[in-house]
């Protein structure tokens, strides 16, 4: 994986001694919490219902285990003993002190890790598939690209201060593991006549209005690639609405001109930045290649003893085809029956830090989804990763069911949300794996978000719910047929919302509705997109 | 005639990178700067289109770029705009403008700082030496750090 040299750590050293500095002048008072807030945001920390929350950025979700050894001591030192991973493959925090933050800040440079631009109206963590460099089916590890981009986006002069944030993710499969067209820029890597070059998505989005991006441009030759971002930026910049906050993201700027328009202007921009030679060096790609360079896989045993019953489940369920047929990406779920969607203790994250050190290349990756993934595991290793993981309450075999489900942190922590996601979470992965349902069900992405802000992905869930607050009442709304992979969909609303007891009733009902009209191996959202809406209406709604 | 208290006036400047004299100029806006064959002096508004200014850059010594609120980041784009198309007078920013502001600003092309409240010149001496180096190119001559890995 990507390692600093000396200018990479110089960019992250100084930025600690200025956030050291300004965090000073806050506690002193010389600084007004107004004055500051600006400045905490550009080191993300935020200022949640109890107490600060510090996000530490985790570019596109690799990591290795010294940093996730960090990751868990800064929990325990500094936080409550545990962290929270976040759907942009980052890790939040808490329970931070302001006092803290500084030593938090110079505790994480120390192994290559920061804060930065992981709030604010800027270019956030750039984020990418979770099994790059492992999986079967990519044209290249996207990864060297999101280097690329994560150079270019860090402290860029110009697009410090957009009309709001703004998230890039690159792929580099058919198969989209990272919601790519659900993306400010979505930038999938593909080959055209033998060279390989980048498709940009732009303009789409979740929150109030979601959106699905169109492609602007199927190919851009990686010579130009980050000229071109910078154009699309440079548009967006100059043109996105900063009259409303809740229609400064991109996608209203390309949904109100129009995709043709603002490819138009794209263009012409590019044109004219092609000529003041931005793009860095081509050989910069090739300095940072080698640093993904695969591992020293060896040959070994292609399958595993199935006589264990438990153990078979879990390879089926939370194991990923690798590119080498001696191994596989082993997904290790956080998202135990009645747990926090997305949590890990300090103690499992050190473990995951040394399963990653003894059986995968020292590597590790966070999903989207919430989940830690070991991307290189010798299938012949399998059982004795499994058995490590199972004592520490990490093997819940439950990849793409409705237990994997994505949670924000809703009213429980979050200053935004209108009600609250993690005990809904709880007890609908506790129902369904109590009553033996999620077996029956198979791949069902369920998703929840706390408030319209979305950030439980619920547009994009094959089945979604949205905590809103009517009149001071918890309510949530289900809505059913999203998805944020290659088929990208949003989710409809079913119809009037429903109380918690309520919602957790419905989830049973539609997915009631599925087993008894599934055709053959449909997942429930191709039955969902079969049948459409109304079988679920009527056994929603309808009285009996 | 335009008025001439549109603009900032050079007593404000609090921080400039050039050796020439500041002229006291008759400021307009871009509107006014394209109708009036005469101004040397132009205001740019975040809503307004840098590019307008560009037929007229030879006779234009100072290009002002307002900044009503800091989290306005147009102006960063007027300015690169501007210097990309060769425009070397001065490019004054005005306004809302802090001292965790100054280095972008400068990479972007800004050479003059006339700051709504004056900043404090420690704080601000430091923020405009914030990076050794930096990751992207602008009009600022400065090499990349990807030149500098390349070289």
């Amino acid at each position: 994986m990507y390692q600093y040299d000396q200018y990479d750590q110089a960019m992250v050293d100084a930025r600690v001694e200025e956030f050291r500095d300004q965090a000073r002048r806050r506690l002193d008072g010389s600084l007004t919490e107004d004055e500051f807030k600006p400045l905490r945001l550009m080191n993300g920390l935020y200022l949640q219902l109890h107490a600060y929350m510090l996000r530490v950025a985790i570019p596109y979700g690799t990591l290795n285990s010294a940093q996730m050894t960090a990751l868990a001591n800064i929990a325990d030192k500094y936080d409550r003993g545990y962290g929270h991973f976040t759907t942009r493959q980052n890790l939040q925090y808490n329970w931070i002190k302001l006092e803290d933050a500084a030593d938090i800040l110079a505790d994480l440079a120390k192994v290559e890790m920061h804060a930065i631009q992981t709030s604010g109206n800027c270019i956030r963590n750039i984020s990418s598939d979770h099994f790059a460099g492992a999986a079967h089916d990519e044209l290249v590890d996207p990864r060297p690209y999101a280097e690329l981009l994560r150079q270019w986006s860090s402290f860029h002069p110009e697009f410090t201060y957009l009309p709001r944030k703004f998230k890039i993710a690159v792929v580099a499969a058919e198969k989209d593991r990272a919601a790519m067209r659900l993306h400010d820029i979505g930038i999938q890597i593909v080959e055209k006549d033998g060279e390989v070059g980048a498709s940009f998505y732009v303009g789409g989005g979740m929150g109030r209005t979601p959106m699905i991006a169109p492609m602007i441009r199927d190919f851009v030759p990686l010579s130009q690639l980050i000229t071109y971002a910078e154009a699309c930026l440079r548009v967006y910049n100059r043109y996105g609405r900063r009259d409303n906050k809740y229609k400064a993201r991109i996608k209203i700027l390309v949904h109100e001109l129009g995709k043709d328009e603002y490819t138009r202007q794209v263009e012409e921009e590019f044109a004219h930045m092609l000529e003041q030679g931005v793009e860095p060096p081509i050989d910069e790609l090739e300095r940072i290649k080698p640093f993904f360079a695969d591992p020293a896989f060896e040959d070994g045993v292609k399958s595993v003893d199935r006589s264990d019953p438990d153990f078979a489940l879990w390879v089926d369920r939370n194991t990923h085809r690798h590119k080498h047929d001696s191994y596989v990406s082993a997904v290790i779920s956080l998202k135990p029956v009645g747990g926090i969607p997305g949590d890990a203790t300090g103690d499992q994250m050190r473990l995951m830090a040394e399963l990653a050190k003894q059986y995968s290349f020292d590597e590790l990756r966070i999903m989207h989804t919430q989940n830690v993934v070991l991307p290189h595991v010798k299938i012949a290793d399998l059982h004795a990763l499994w058995t490590a993981l199972d004592a520490a309450g990490l093997g819940a075999p439950n990849m793409d069911s409705i237990e994997d489900m994505i949670a924000c942190p809703g009213l429980d922590y979050c200053a935004l949300a209108n009600a609250r996601s993690i005990p809904l979470a709880q007890r609908i992965s506790e129902k369904f794996d109590a009553s033996g349902k999620t077996e029956k069900l198979g791949e069902l992405k369920l998703k929840i978000s706390g408030c319209i802000n979305a950030c439980g992905h619920h547009h994009a869930g094959h089945i979604g719910i949205l905590g809103v607050d009517r009149k001071g009442i918890e309510n949530y709304q289900l809505s059913l047929g999203g998805s944020e992979a290659e088929d990208t969909s949003l989710a409809k609303i079913t119809g009037p919302g429903f109380t918690e007891d309520g919602v957790i009733e419905a989830v049973d009902k539609v997915t009631d509705v599925y087993l008894s009209q599934k055709e053959g191996e449909e997942r429930f959202l191709d039955t969902y997109r079969r049948i459409g809406m109304t079988p679920f209406k009527e056994a929603l709604y309808d009285k009996a | 005639m335009m008025s001439h208290n549109l603009g900032t006036s050079p007593d404000e400047v609090q921080f400039r990178f050039r050796d020439d004299e500041p002229a006291d100029h008759g400021t307009v806006t871009v509107d006014a700067c394209c109708d009036q064959t005469n101004a040397t002096a132009v205001r740019i508004e975040p809503g307004d289109d840098a590019r307008a200014l560009l037929p007229f850059l030879d006779r234009l010594a100072m290009v002002e770029v307002n900044f009503p609120t800091f989290g306005d980041g147009r102006g960063y784009s007027s300015a690169r705009i501007l210097r990309e198309a060769g425009y070397t007078g001065e490019l004054r920013a005005v306004g809302d403008v802090g001292v965790d502001q100054l280095s972008h600003m400068r990479r972007c092309g800004f050479d003059a700082f006339a700051p709504d409240k004056p900043l404090n010149s420690e704080d601000a001496t430091r923020a405009f030496a914030t990076w050794d180096n930096v990751y992207q190119r602008t009009t600022d001559g400065r090499k990349t750090i990807q030149e500098l890995r390349h070289e």
